[in-house]
């Protein structure tokens, strides 16, 4: 489901007089339906990096990133904005929203912009904000004011409102407690059991340890890092 | 699949000054572009060139006409354009009163495009106009009070009204939320985004709000002096900019 | 005897005013730019009306002038006088001796035939200038046929009023093409606008001719639910008894006491010279 080969990332900063920095080489991932693969390596080896180059999110230098039957790397525009809503999906670390819309709404988004009739939509966001305990009462506010650990969950649901065949998952358990940490498990697990190819980033070990059938290691692709 | 809309070789040019240069992109039915740049960027120019307010020096304007498919719009007679910009098109200007008749009322501002297309029943245009009063959120009783009553955000949002009730396919954007107080900015956004979502629109906006373009563009483009220097998916354009110009003008903003 | 030429008019005038003149039969409804003279009558007081008439005048003509459907105003009198003065051609009150009659907002009960004229006094010639006050954008939108917004008029009346209050200058479209704008004619006028006679339309100050040839078709515009009607005052003449005339009120004591009388002075001496009396015309209130 997802094929990585070959692939760099530099950094270019112009208005630091021009620096070069090379974060990425020869990168190569696969994962195929059903399983779940963990990054893993220090802080600032480069996980994040590679999880927002599977979504397009950077740019890559070179190498091939191919999600289903697009490469990610040369993709046009519309190719990956059609892939981010039927085929790939991503929960980030960060909530980001347009403020004043209701949690419920917020959730149901994924499923609205694939034209699934509104109620239908908010029925399956209801279903997973009790799963991971939003109580009730806050579906109908914005989650701007809610905790980290409430916006995370609430980041969460909306990434598994619609059954993606390809996740990235960048610290999905950080911020929760022992109980909305299992929640959340339950959901990757579903997620395989149902052919998901799922890329996690997991400080918590005892997280990965249950989901993931295999870690890669990205200080391996990192220039200057030692493996 | 066929562009909704294609820009090729876009050129306005001011004496020796250069509006803008040189601009092509291809546009796709449901995606939003953003067009982001300071003053003088050339980010207006290229805008009113695309709108056909402003006739460009060079280059082609190809839209996906629904009768005889892609037309160059440059090359359009007059009132071919103007029908176009009546039915298919939507421009949102900056300032409402620019989009507005200020002494027509709210359902007459509204129902114009349909009874400027032949709609011939009063009863169904003012049906018409209540129904997209209340997806803009104005109250059905204001249907017949002038603008001049309305605040800023509802005259923006009565423009916008104004402009969709025709189902166009294709809506250019002015600064939409330039001199809205910021609550009132979240509120159009939101509307914006729930539209054209339902209504499968294809945006262009202009902004200089790095903000805006996050939450409601697809795609962007930045402008300096008159030419495109980066483009790309909002999100990607944004987190990872590759043009110096665009690095400093992501670094500058307090928080995108 | 007098110095001035035929009509007043020199005849270069009369020449370019008469070009105008066809142009606008060819294009019915469309406002033709003519060079309007200065006449020795303030604007304001028909000489858009004045100079359409001059320039169609020929010595073997009959005129009739009226003012609001009356013979003798002021206003009438003067410019009868005036054309008497100047081209010493025949004058009558009787619609049906005219050839030429010139009018300021109505036309005669009586049906016009083929050979009259009928020249009608315009003060603002443009329909759509109160909505949109650019000239650059109403020749556009008339050169396009965009009307949209004179229904906008239309439905804002109706969402004030609860129906089309304009109750004269009601707009027209004709030949199925021009809006136009009629002149302050009632609205109950407006289906006479469908006759035998030719109709020109004169602005002086605005500086415009339009006109319409016979039997050109002349449509008020309206809504489907809301279809145009030519309605009057719900009385007969106190004069004459006529059911179907358009009526003047007059205020005839400082009691509130009123009668409703033909606005059209010709029509209703005439029926009353036929033996027709209305309810405030007995014999020996004579």
């Amino acid at each position: 489901m997802i094929e990585i080969s070959d692939l760099t990332k530099t950094f270019t900063l112009h208005n630091q007089g021009g620096a070069v920095i090379e974060v990425m080489r020869d990168a190569a991932l696969s994962v195929a339906p059903g399983e779940c693969v963990g990054l893993v390596g220090a802080s600032g080896a480069g996980k994040s990096t590679l999880m927002r180059m599977i979504y397009g999110n950077y740019l890559a230098a070179s190498g091939r990133i191919i999600v289903g039957d697009v490469d990610v790397a040369t993709a046009a525009p519309r190719e990956i904005l059609a892939l981010r809503r039927e085929t790939l999906g991503y929960v980030s670390q960060f909530l980001r929203v347009v403020p004043r819309v209701p949690t419920l709404d917020v959730v149901a988004e994924p499923l609205l912009a694939l034209g699934v009739p509104e109620a239908t939509a908010q029925a399956r966001a209801a279903d997973l904000l009790a799963q991971l305990n939003i109580p009730r009462t806050l579906w109908g506010l914005s989650p701007t004011t809610f905790s980290g650990g409430e916006q995370q969950r609430v980041n969460i649901a909306r990434g598994f409102a619609h059954d993606y065949p390809a996740l990235l998952l960048d610290e999905p358990t950080a911020s929760l407690d022992a109980r909305n940490r299992a929640v959340v498990l339950d959901l990757i697990l579903a997620a395989k059991a149902r052919g998901a190819a799922i890329v996690g980033i997991f400080h918590d070990t005892e997280a990965r340890d249950q989901v993931c059938d295999r870690t890669i290691d990205v200080a391996r692709f990192t220039p200057g890092m030692a493996a | 699949m066929t562009p909704l809309l294609q820009v090729k070789g876009l050129t306005k040019t001011y004496g020796r000054h250069i509006g803008c240069r040189d601009v092509s992109f291809d546009l796709f039915p449901g995606e939003v572009m953003g067009i982001v740049g300071e003053s003088g960027s050339g980010k207006s120019t290229l805008l009113n060139s695309m709108a056909g307010h402003v006739v460009p020096d060079a280059g082609q304007v190809i839209f996906d006409t629904r009768d005889v498919g892609p037309r160059d719009t440059r090359a359009m007679s007059e009132p071919e354009r103007r029908m176009l910009s009546r039915t298919d098109w939507a421009f949102v200007h900056q300032h409402a009163r620019d989009g507005l008749r200020m002494g027509v009322s709210a359902g007459g501002n509204v129902g114009e495009r349909l009874m400027a297309v032949g709609a011939r029943n009063y009863g169904a245009i003012r049906a018409s106009a209540i129904d997209w009063l209340d997806r803009v959120e104005i109250r059905a009783d204001r249907i017949d009070d002038r603008p001049t009553t309305f605040s800023g955000g509802m005259q923006q949002r009565l423009q916008i009204a104004r402009n969709l009730v025709t189902g166009p396919r294709l809506v250019f954007m002015d600064e939409p939320t330039g001199g809205l107080d910021v609550s009132v900015q979240a509120r159009l956004l939101d509307l914006l985004r729930g539209l054209v979502r339902d209504m499968g629109l294809s945006a262009i906006i202009v902004t200089h709000d790095l903000a805006v373009v996050r939450l409601l563009a697809d795609r962007l483009m930045v402008m300096k002096g008159g030419d495109v220097v980066e483009t790309g998916l909002t999100d990607q354009v944004l987190d990872d900019p590759q043009h110096g110009y665009t690095q400093l003008l992501v670094s500058s903003v307090l928080q995108v | 005897m007098s110095d001035y030429n035929f009509a007043y008019l020199d005849e270069q005038t009369k020449r370019m005013i008469r070009r105008a003149i066809l142009k606008g039969l060819a294009i019915p409804g469309y406002q033709v730019p003519f060079a309007s003279r200065e006449m020795p009558m303030p604007y304001g007081w028909g000489t858009g009306g004045v100079q359409v008439s001059a320039a169609v005048l020929c010595p073997e003509d009959t005129l009739k002038v009226i003012d609001q459907g009356a013979d003798d105003t002021t206003n009438a009198v003067s410019i009868r006088r005036f054309f008497e003065r100047t081209a010493q051609i025949a004058v009558t009150t009787a619609t049906a001796d005219a050839t030429v009659i010139q009018t300021r907002h109505r036309i005669p009960e009586e049906p016009l035939r083929d050979g009259q004229i009928l020249v009608y006094q315009v003060p603002i010639p443009e329909p759509l200038r109160f909505l949109e006050p650019r000239e650059s954008e109403t020749r556009k939108m008339h050169a396009l046929e965009e009307y949209g917004l004179m229904h906008v008029k239309l439905y804002e009346d109706i969402s004030r009023h609860g129906h089309i209050a304009t109750a004269y200058a009601y707009p027209v479209k004709v030949a199925d093409r021009y809006v136009m704008d009629p002149s302050p004619i009632p609205k109950f006028d407006n289906p006479k606008m469908e006759m035998a006679a030719i109709q020109l339309f004169g602005a002086g100050r605005e500086q415009r001719i339009y006109a319409l040839p016979p039997f050109t078709r002349v449509v008020s515009l309206d809504f489907e639910d809301h279809p145009f009607v030519a309605s009057k005052a719900d009385h007969p003449c106190g004069l004459c008894g006529a059911q179907d005339s358009y009526l003047d009120e007059v205020i005839v004591d400082d009691a509130g006491g009123r009668m409703f009388v033909c606005s059209d002075t010709d029509y209703c001496a005439g029926r009353q010279v036929d033996g027709h009396r209305g309810s405030d015309n007995k014999e020996d209130a004579a």
